[in-house]
């Protein structure tokens, strides 16, 4: 033929590839051009602090030993308040999604307390369970169990009803139904509605600290805040964003562990 | 054990799905259900196996199940319906862990019915890393490992393409040979039902009604394409199946 040409590539795109140190890159150039735009005088100093004296905060606090002082108490109240908001989010979650009952009974529940900002609650918290830690750990389960309870009960719902008929067929008990084909199966769901839990108790554990708490890194932001030290401000804001980008990841790790079945 | 479906009519709300259906199911033979789509041939073997409940009827056991059932009346599906979380191995072993076994017995069983269906050297793989014939293949050991006294099959090989069906339908010839199982058999595809069938009931469109139970009677290993027979039987249907093409779903 004289005219020949190849035929036009046009599929590509629309696929989402893994891209590993872009997101790296992209926080690195951002804090490198304040750190140049606050230097060379394109931004005035009192927009931000500079990157490099939140970093020389942080290695104070570290040198102090003041970071663990306030890192550890913190952690722990995420700790046992986040445990407790999801175990029982899952499980209030999965008896809605097993029993019509349950359901009819708490969805409307569930519905009416997931919009109240949990922080409003703080005060009746501290009535109920005293100034100290209990109060702290409820708020932060509250927080928690709310997205848990709508993610598990959603997933249970999701689970392939032909995998339960397939065990009622073979005579398997309700229980082995739930334990080796429901909870599994709402494995993929109930994980990332962990995603979302940990993320709102992050914010809670900070609100939470601002309101009556010596040591933490939320009581450690309320301090620079109200004395308009952005350097401190931003360390702990800098901690807080490692917290979320840390337990994103070890959720993630998670993830390809149990969910290794999965395509 | 013997297997009587005794004047069985089910509606789902307004809808009239079968009417007045009577079967018998010897033991140790496989009777296939044909009809056209949305005739209630898997509504009907659902409620032989006990899945769902008939409006007027019902279905009768007669004799014991033989010794050593674990689950006498048991589903082949036809989405295979496997534990994408679990391997070969752990599909298998789900159904016999809620029986009094020892981890012994259990695995002997499970090695006994992987080698029956050849998956032994599968049993490490997930399913989401076999072929559609793999899938339904440890479904059937799946089913083999209860030791059902009726196996029921809902369109066991409608997901997969013609030729894994034809590799699938000489392994269940070759498993009755041995066997001698029981077996009710659900499809629309006419040539399964005459290659497997001992007896072939051909339901009409809905509400579903016997129109003809045709026995065959050559033996499973010599038969051919049984031309006559499924001309015989697509006859009986065709209009059936082009009246039944026609209707609204939700009509």
């Amino acid at each position: 033929m004289a005219d020949s040409r190849p035929v036009p590539f046009r599929g590509g795109g629309f696929v989402a590839r893994p891209r590993r140190w872009v997101g790296v890159a992209v926080i690195v150039a951002i804090v490198l051009a304040i750190e140049l735009g606050l230097r060379m005088g394109w931004m005035s100093r009192l927009t931000l602090p500079l990157p490099s004296d939140v970093a020389g905060t942080f290695v104070q606090l570290w040198d102090t030993g003041l970071l663990f002082k306030h890192l550890i108490p913190s952690l722990s109240r995420l700790a046992v308040g986040a445990t407790l908001g999801a175990l029982a989010g899952i499980g209030v979650g999965t008896l809605i999604g097993l029993f019509s009952l349950a359901r009819a009974g708490l969805v409307p529940l569930v519905a009416a307390i997931f919009p109240i900002p949990k922080i409003a609650l703080l005060p009746l918290f501290v009535i109920w369970f005293g100034i100290g830690e209990p109060s702290k750990y409820a708020l932060i389960a509250f927080g928690t169990f709310t997205p848990m309870v709508v993610a598990t009960y959603g997933a249970v719902d999701n689970v392939d009803r032909t995998l339960i008929r397939m065990g009622q067929s073979f005579g398997l008990s309700w229980g082995s139904i739930v334990r080796k084909i429901v909870l599994p199966g709402a494995m993929p769901g109930i994980l990332s509605g962990l995603r979302i839990g940990l993320a709102i108790s992050i914010i809670l554990l900070v609100a939470a600290e601002m309101l009556g708490a010596t040591y933490g890194i939320g009581a450690y932001i309320l301090e620079a805040g109200s004395l308009y030290d952005l350097e401190r401000l931003f360390a702990g804001v800098v901690i807080l964003s490692l917290l979320g980008v840390l337990t994103s990841a070890a959720i993630g790790l998670l993830e390809r562990r149990l969910l290794r079945w999965r395509v | 054990m013997d297997l009587t479906v005794e004047g069985l009519s089910h509606r789902y709300g307004d809808t009239e799905v079968l009417r007045d259906v009577s079967l018998d199911i010897p033991a140790g033979r496989i009777v296939c259900i044909v009809g056209p789509s949305g005739c209630g041939k898997s509504t009907l073997l659902r409620m032989i196996g006990g899945l769902e409940r008939p409006t007027v009827g019902a279905v009768m056991q007669r004799g014991a199940p033989p010794r050593g059932s674990l689950n006498p009346l048991t589903f082949v599906f036809q989405d295979f319906a496997l534990l994408p979380w679990r391997t070969v191995d752990g599909n298998v072993s789900l159904v016999l862990e809620d029986h009094a076994l020892s981890r012994a017995e259990r695995r002997t069983i499970i090695d006994d019915v992987l080698a029956r269906t050849r998956l032994t050297d599968f049993a490490g793989a997930l399913p989401r890393q076999l072929s559609g014939g793999m899938k339904q293949r440890v479904a059937i050991a799946r089913a083999l490992a209860v030791n059902p006294a009726v196996m029921l099959m809902d369109e066991p090989l409608s997901a997969l393409d013609a030729q894994t069906r034809e590799l699938l339908m000489d392994d269940l010839v070759a498993l009755w040979l041995r066997e001698r199982f029981t077996a009710v058999y659900v499809t629309h595809n006419l040539a399964e039902a005459v290659r497997l069938g001992h007896r072939v009931v051909v339901l009409s469109r809905r509400p579903g009604r016997i129109r003809e139970v045709v026995e065959i009677d050559a033996p499973l290993d010599a038969r051919g394409a049984m031309e006559d027979v499924q001309s015989h039987l697509w006859g009986l249907m065709r209009d059936e199946a082009r009246a039944a093409d026609a209707e609204l779903l939700d009509g």
